[in-house]
């Protein structure tokens, strides 16, 4: 039973989600296709076909220090202390960029972007056999460039508004932004075509679309993660965690009351797992956000500081992460027995079986969009800025008398 | 590249064409279906896996549709030769689809959305189409559905993020469509999860790359057509000259590329397109450039065009009255030196807006073949002569569309980087989302700018 034969799934290791799941599989039965067939076939079909298809399994990646440490156990549990052994070495490493703050998290989730993207495209070769295809390789790295720059480019002018603002040529390029990234995306583009090759059409369009959907997969989930990092920390720690303890309880639950099979695309997940999986992380979740609504450094938004040219995360904490008191309806008090005064408000913990981080973090960013955050005040001032005169004047008496409607308006506030 | 693998004639291939059904009729040529493989579902996966990494002249050609011609313009032009024939049906046809554009301008932009819209299902559907073809997939369980499905959605998407903000007016009426509007990208988002939920759980043991490549092929599609066709519509509430400006000059690139490349063609421009010179090119650059010039001094007197469309609730349609802004305002330019020798005038009236159209009419002849040229691969690679049969004489819908493809995304990207700021409904339907304590102290804010700038005049208070 190998480790992990399969150079995808870094990104998904911690979350072995049906997509990645799948794509597994389709490698495996590539793989085991080739063993099937290595024998009986006639020469030339087979030896390319075993050629072509074998990836050839990853070097077992084990440290050596593990594998002396662990030579004396039988196989299986070997296998258990060394997922153990690892898993845990990514929770604490977890932690310790969390300690580093938002800028190393934010560099984190850059590098595993382009590591995702870098094994998906590697699996779109070996399937297609297309390394060599002409400029192939520099087109889907350019690509990623371009599409990064374009998403960087909006998030970092919204967010660093005034340093922006302050320099000279960032001013610009912001000011022009998508029009530039347009230029190079096109160029790009121009570059594809150009460079189609009169026996590889078919092929060179199977790599630029497999390249473009990997795109929308890796870099569009990748950057809604940091726009959720920058909504405040426990935003980004809270979602991912209970998909890491979803998978492991869910894994557990099944290890030890697994019976009815799930689905049959993976045989191994049972409904008993899914289920306990289910309420353990809801429970999890809640336990997590309780703990974490207290520091002010996961709750509030991060902001950079012209003045000291840093990050800041420092702030009057918002209703969602004050103590506030719910009132807990009759049927739960009798069954618990005692009376919870004190609750916090979370969102934690009901995302669950939306396995993969990939959807969990739009799900995330839209759900911040739609419940709770509006846009920006300080981003529509700047857009009213830009406006003619007199759509400013006509915005401004709406607001007027939407502000008079409400009551808001008085004659006494106006005058200060 | 021993990737590749070149079919000899002779040896037994694995499941070749000789194994698909039949429906589509083509030559086997020389694959054998000899061995007998005992793992079925490896058998069909892998036979896909050669259809990816054959080299295009091993791919069969898909047989062109039925040729669609009516009957009367058959027998109209029975008496002419073939070549001529082809010509007389082209023709026509242009000057048939030219006059239905005219039309659909004359009754609005409503009509002008509703055309961009069923334009872009019918190149869907084609897209689609040709993805079943390659793959032999009409027969994917849920998977036809699963198309349109996800297509319905990524509508409704984006026109909930677009016409919702056009409609302000309308919207805020409604109390469904003030949830709606609201929760907007949360529903969506549960609608396409809904969809990829049904993909996850249609997945059939045998099948199970097809309906990968199926997925993707799908989403490219929805990213081209889908996307492209929201930014030519947002283009069109900018004002009906955003649209129309661009789309001619698209179409009169075709025309006289194709005229100048016929009388005096004679450089070869690109592999992949035999037929196109670069005398073609060129010429048809000039022309396009003058082309568009002209069309927008004429199109910049009519508020008609100029204006950007509004929903007006009182009336309750779209209209499209307003002050024309500074674009399209005629305004005295001095000519450079050597110009005024030629011409013998001192300045010369012009709308600024045309020297905007230079800039779009460039990208039209010089970019937009490239979208051409992607669509030119797209057929050699699948090998398929024209995208559908919809219209005689000239293909399917993508046919004609596919040097529209990059110019709607350029002009929108044009009007954000350069012509207009912000749209004020959508900054206005942003602001009543807002907290109440946050809307007074934007409304502190902006009174301060407003009464600085002297737009305002300070009312006194007693």
């Amino acid at each position: 039973m190998r480790l992990h034969t399969y150079p995808l799934a870094g990104c998904c290791h911690l979350s072995p989600c049906g997509f990645c799941i799948l794509l597994e599989n389709i490698c495996g039965a590539l793989e085991s296709e080739s063993e099937a067939k290595a024998d009986g076939e006639t020469a030339s079909d087979s030896e390319s076909r075993v050629e072509a298809v074998t990836q050839p399994p990853s070097a077992d990646d084990t440290p050596e220090v593990l594998n002396r440490a662990l030579s004396n156990l039988s196989s299986r549990w070997k296998n258990w202390w060394v997922r153990g052994i690892l898993t845990l070495a990514m929770i604490a490493f977890f932690f310790i960029i969390i300690y580093l703050g938002p800028m190393v998290l934010m560099m984190i989730v850059m590098c595993v972007q382009i590591k995702c993207f870098h094994e998906i495209i590697t699996i779109g070769y070996n399937v297609y056999h297309s390394y060599d295809l002409p400029w192939f390789r520099t087109l889907s790295w350019y690509f990623l460039l371009c599409v990064n720059y374009f998403f960087y480019g909006e998030t970092v002018t919204d967010y660093f508004f005034t340093l922006v603002q302050r320099e000279e040529p960032l001013r610009i390029l912001s000011k022009y932004h998508r029009f530039i990234s347009f230029t190079l995306y096109l160029t790009g583009f121009c570059m594809f075509v150009l460079s189609l090759v009169k026996k590889h059409y078919r092929l060179q369009f199977y790599m630029f679309g497999w390249t473009h959907v990997t795109l929308l997969i890796v870099v569009t989930q990748s950057h809604l993660v940091i726009h959720n990092l920058f909504e405040g920390m426990i935003w980004f720690i809270v979602p991912i965690s209970c998909v890491i303890c979803n998978d492991i309880m869910a894994y557990m639950f099944g290890f030890f009351f697994g019976r009815t099979p799930l689905i049959k695309l993976s045989p191994k997940k049972t409904w008993e797992g899914f289920i306990g999986g289910f309420f353990a992380t809801v429970v999890f979740g809640l336990l997590l956000s309780y703990v974490m609504s207290g520091y002010r450094c996961f709750v509030c938004p991060v902001e950079y500081n012209n003045d000291t040219n840093s990050f800041t995360v420092d702030c009057e904490p918002s209703g969602l992460f004050r103590l506030q008191e719910y009132n807990i309806p009759g049927v739960i008090q009798s069954i618990i027995g005692w009376d919870f005064a004190n609750t916090i408000p979370g969102h934690g913990g009901i995302m669950d079986r939306f396995d993969c981080q990939y959807l969990m973090a739009t799900f995330v960013n839209v759900y911040i969009a739609s419940f709770i955050r509006g846009p920006n005040p300080s981003k529509l001032v700047q857009q009213f800025l830009t406006l003619r005169p007199d759509q400013q004047l006509h915005i401004f008496n709406t607001l007027k008398s939407h502000l008079t409607d409400k009551g808001m308006l008085t004659a006494a506030t106006e005058d200060k | 590249m021993w990737e590749l693998r070149h079919r000899g004639g002779g040896g037994p291939g694995p499941g070749g064409e000789a194994a698909s059904p039949p429906r589509e009729g083509e030559a086997a040529g020389g694959d054998h279906e000899t061995e007998s493989t005992s793992d079925k579902e490896t058998d069909i996966d892998d036979r896909y896996g050669d259809l990816d990494s054959r080299t295009d002249s091993d791919i069969p050609e898909i047989p062109p549709s039925l040729d669609r011609t009516p009957e009367i313009l058959k027998k109209a032009l029975s008496g002419l030769s073939s070549r001529w024939k082809n010509w007389w049906i082209r023709g026509i046809l242009t000057l048939t689809m030219i006059s239905l554009f005219f039309l659909i301008i004359y009754m609005g932009s409503f009509m002008l959305m509703l055309l961009v819209l069923s334009i872009q299902v019918k190149c869907f559907h084609e897209i689609i189409t040709i993805g079943y073809r390659v793959y032999h997939s009409y027969d994917l369980p849920w998977f036809r559905t699963l198309s349109w499905y996800f297509l319905l959605c990524v509508n409704y998407f984006f026109y909930g993020e677009t016409v919702a903000d056009y409609f302000a007016t309308f919207v805020q009426r409604e109390e469904q469509l003030q949830f709606l509007i609201r929760y907007h990208r949360f529903i969506s988002f549960a609608l396409y999860l809904a969809g990829f939920c049904m993909f996850v759980l249609s997945l059939v043991k045998k099948h199970y790359r097809l309906q990968f490549y199926m997925f993707a092929w799908t989403h490219v599609t929805l990213l081209i057509t889908v996307t492209q066709s929201h930014l030519v519509i947002q283009n069109l509430f900018e004002g009906m000259i955003w649209f129309l400006v661009p789309i001619s000059s698209v179409i009169c690139n075709d025309i006289t590329a194709y005229i100048f490349g016929f009388f005096f063609g004679r450089t070869p421009l690109i592999k992949l397109s035999p037929k196109k010179t670069w005398e073609g090119f060129i010429g048809g650059f000039f022309s396009t450039v003058i082309f568009g010039f002209i069309a927008a001094y004429v199109l910049s007197k009519y508020q008609y065009f100029v204006c950007p469309v509004e929903y007006r609730s009182d009336v309750n349609s779209f209209v499209t009255e307003c002050e024309p802004s500074e674009l399209f305002q005629l305004q005295s330019y001095s000519l450079p030196p050597f110009l005024k020798a030629v011409l013998r005038r001192e300045t010369v009236s012009m709308y600024p807006f045309q020297i905007h159209s230079i800039a779009l009419s460039t990208f039209a002849s010089l970019i937009g073949p490239f979208g051409g040229f992607f669509a030119s691969g797209f057929k050699r690679a699948f090998k398929i002569k024209d995208f559908a049969n919809t219209i005689p004489g000239h293909g399917g819908i993508m046919d004609r569309f596919d040097c529209q493809y990059l110019m709607a995304t350029f002009v929108h990207v044009y009007i954000t980087s350069f012509i207009r700021g912000p749209n004020p409904s959508k900054v206005l339907q942003q602001l009543l989302v807002l907290q109440p304590e946050q809307q007074l102290n934007i409304y502190k804010t902006l009174k301060t700018h407003l009464t600085e700038k002297g737009i305002l005049q300070p009312t006194l208070k007693v």
